[in-house]
């Protein structure tokens, strides 16, 4: 697609950033103190707190992943709305209280709180660190996808913008800067998002989405074929030809036709039918050997790769109709239930000089999209498919309360109760923003604005189908979402280093200023790190990346909590064990897994492993090996019962 | 540096309480999602059925994120008065 840059976006992204910055340094004049940079002197009131652990939950994964998810593939992609918000039930019921009670200014402190093992120092910071950049990446990379539409710049600009601005935000003001540009933005996303769904409402659904009136549909069309006795292929609208080796040829045997007409090329899917063939219209990417792109047979910038999504067949109350007018949230999904929706598969063909990627229209029933399976492999599915399946909402569901720059902000409040509550006000935040993103994906998927090549910007393409000024807004918020998201990793990935390995680890002796100064290089030189793997890591999955992040985050730190507080037994030894267990075993089954040798550039069939999600194998394992070395070591451990209940 | 709470905290008489109590809504709440983990898995068709108007997996899905909340708020308002109670 090509996307064409609003002055007033510019100038209200610049106008945000600018806003930020200069919060920064207004609040950096009252951050003199390690408790004031790390736990922004523990005074944050609990409701602002609530909304920016929103702020922080709400990441790019949140908001551009899950929507252009489901307006991909349906129900699959609230499931992970669905998984994230559980999450905040273990926080809640589990994790939020004992935190407060037993932390300081990072995970590491909570853990070791009654054991001062060197052992620990060094296993938690080290999973902080691993977690803060597994969670940090996606972010960097959804920063790259949004500049482009929005400044018109290229992806590493935008890591580079985000990776300066977050470091000064993080290198001045610490934790109570991030606090507050967290607190404003998880505010104004939960606003504008709110404002996005009821023009969803208020324009109903439509077989030909024209955005308002604003914008014509793209009608894709249809042709029926003859095959001649020849072998040749007869076309209805005769100014198309197709090629004598239609049927053989690598688009032949995919199921599709290559047409030429005017000397460009368009693909088609086929479809047998009693008199011969259907033919259906696609869109394609071909990538040449030298690299050039041509879109639908064109260049990028002749604007011939169309923004896509329909309804196909529409019915309201059990009659077809053309489109329904404003609709209430439940008759909106009962409409869409009853229709039938144009969802897009995609495939691969090589060719001796070229890769395509065909995009081709699947029309699918609304009642089958508004049930799982369409993403993820359930139906008459294997059992590692199964399998697959239910380690990753595992994932989701153990990795919340896990996720370092969530635990911290239990220290910025000044009691448990108020961590109680602000947990309450973040469930209460977060819970209505994900019902909402059924709602903006199935609004995207049903009004012409997906972007096949990048479904990461349904979400603000679907705010620009409602004018220039709501999309300038909503990228503003979503840009400001990776901003802040990335201050409260690079806070916690700063504390893993300067409190938890130079302070307490190694030893180092250094005043209160010191150790401030130590977390402001810290978060330099995380924040130089994370632009580095933000440029490198281009074109990856933000929502993917996010997934493995939870796993691992789950995987290393969850089963440590947890026994620290439920299991008397629980020794310094078990664990440390248990994290790096949780962490090696998790990061391996990674490594090994079928996406990534697909990122290797290999096939996925060729990886050791059939399955990509290893919660369901390293949560449990972390948790035995936690047991077995706890209870092996137990004349030195320490029993912890008393200061769970302190 | 020392590692205790960044800021000095009571004696919390009712954490005991709290503790049983959350574990309590915990598992409850997990034994809900994990039920719906599981028919997702073992039989994505049945979410298909129309309940209300509308298939089961968006009226179950909408109600884990109900549930969610409701809970939240009836273990704080335990919680307060568990506090008020003990920590006179």
């Amino acid at each position: 697609m090509v996307y064409t840059q609003s002055p007033l976006a510019i100038g209200l992204f610049i106008s945000f950033v600018l806003f930020v910055l200069g919060l920064s340094f207004f609040l950096a004049r009252r951050t003199t103190s390690s408790e004031g940079y790390y736990a922004a002197g523990g005074n944050i009131h609990w409701f602002t707190n609530g909304i920016a652990f929103a702020g922080d939950y709400l990441s790019a994964a949140s908001f551009l992943g899950i929507c252009g998810m489901i307006a991909t593939a349906g129900y699959d992609g609230w499931m992970y709305s669905i998984g994230y918000l559980a999450g905040w039930m273990v926080a809640l019921f589990l994790v939020a209280e004992p935190m407060k009670r037993l932390g300081k200014f990072t995970f590491t402190d909570a853990i070791d709180s009654k054991f001062n093992s060197k052992s620990i120092q060094l296993m938690a910071a080290i999973s902080t660190l691993v977690v803060s950049v597994f969670y940090l990446i996606p972010q960097m990379v959804g920063a790259g996808v949004l500049v482009q539409p929005l400044l018109g710049l290229p992806h590493w600009v935008g890591v580079c913008i985000v990776g300066v601005v977050v470091t000064i935000i993080v290198a001045t003001a610490g934790m109570a800067s991030t606090t507050y540009v967290q607190f404003f933005k998880g505010a104004l996303l939960l606003i504008f998002t709110t404002v996005v769904v009821v023009g969803v409402f208020s324009r109903g659904l439509s077989t030909s989405p024209n955005q308002g009136g604003e914008k014509e549909y793209h009608q894709f069309m249809s042709m029926t074929a003859t095959v001649a006795s020849t072998g040749d292929l007869q076309i209805s609208d005769t100014s198309y030809r197709a090629a004598a080796d239609w049927k053989s040829s690598n688009f032949g045997k995919a199921g599709f036709v290559k047409l030429t007409k005017d000397g460009v090329d368009s693909i088609w899917q086929a479809k047998e039918t009693a008199t011969g063939l259907q033919l259906e219209e696609t869109l394609y990417v071909k990538t040449m050997a030298d690299g050039t792109k041509l879109f639908n047979g064109a260049e990028k910038q002749e604007g011939k790769f169309f923004a896509v999504g329909h309804v196909k067949e529409l019915k309201i109350d059990g009659k077809e109709v053309a489109e329904t007018g404003s609709l209430g949230p439940l008759s909106y999904l009962s409409a869409v239930k009853d229709s039938t929706v144009i969802l897009w598969g995609k495939k691969y063909i090589q060719e001796a000089d070229s890769k395509t990627v065909v995009y081709f229209q699947k029309p699918t029933p609304g009642s089958r999209l508004l049930r799982p399976g369409l993403k993820f492999k359930v139906d008459n599915a294997t059992g590692t498919q199964k399998f697959n399946f239910i380690s990753l909402m595992l994932a989701l569901f153990c990795g919340t309360a896990a996720l370092p720059h969530i635990l911290i902000r239990y220290y910025t409040v000044p009691s448990q109760a108020a961590a109680r509550k602000s947990t309450i006000v973040a469930i209460a935040a977060i819970g209505f923003f994900y019902v909402l993103t059924l709602f903006l994906g199935i609004g995207a998927m049903t009004s012409g604005v997906i972007n096949l090549t990048d479904n990461n910007m349904s979400a603000p393409l679907l705010a620009l189908s409602f004018g220039v000024v709501l999309f300038a807004i909503i990228s503003s918020i979503a840009f400001a979402t990776v901003l802040g998201t990335v201050s409260g990793l690079i806070v916690a990935a700063s504390g893993a280093v300067a409190h938890d390995l130079m302070d307490r680890f190694l030893g180092m002796q250094m005043t209160d200023g010191g150790k401030v100064r130590a977390g402001k290089i810290s978060a330099v030189v995380v924040g130089g790190i994370a632009i580095y793997l933000g440029i490198i890591f281009e074109g990856m999955n933000v929502s993917f990346l996010v997934g493995w992040a939870f796993a691992v985050a789950a995987s290393a730190n969850l089963p440590a909590i947890l026994m620290i507080l439920f299991w008397e037994k629980t020794t310094a030894q078990g664990v440390s064990t248990s994290i790096l267990v949780g962490l090696t075993t998790a990061m391996g089954i990674i490594l090994i897994s079928p996406d990534m040798f697909v990122r290797y550039g290999m096939l996925p069939t060729q990886a050791p492993i059939s399955f990509n999600s290893p919660a369901a194998i390293s949560i449990p394992l972390s948790f035995l090996a936690l047991v077995v070395v706890s209870l092996m070591t137990q004349k030195k451990g320490i029993e912890v019962t008393d200061a769970a209940k302190a | 540096m020392g590692h205790g709470p960044a800021v000095k905290l009571g004696k919390d008489n009712a954490a005991d309480y709290k503790t049983r109590l959350g574990i309590k809504m915990f598992i409850f709440y997990t034994i809900t999602y994990a039920s719906f983990v599981v028919i997702n898995a073992t039989n994505p068709s049945v979410m298909e059925m129309i309940i209300m108007g509308q298939t089961l997996a968006v009226v179950y899905g909408f109600a884990l994120i109900v549930l969610a909340l409701l809970m939240a708020i009836i273990y704080n308002a335990m919680c307060n008065a568990a506090e008020a109670r003990l920590n006179k």
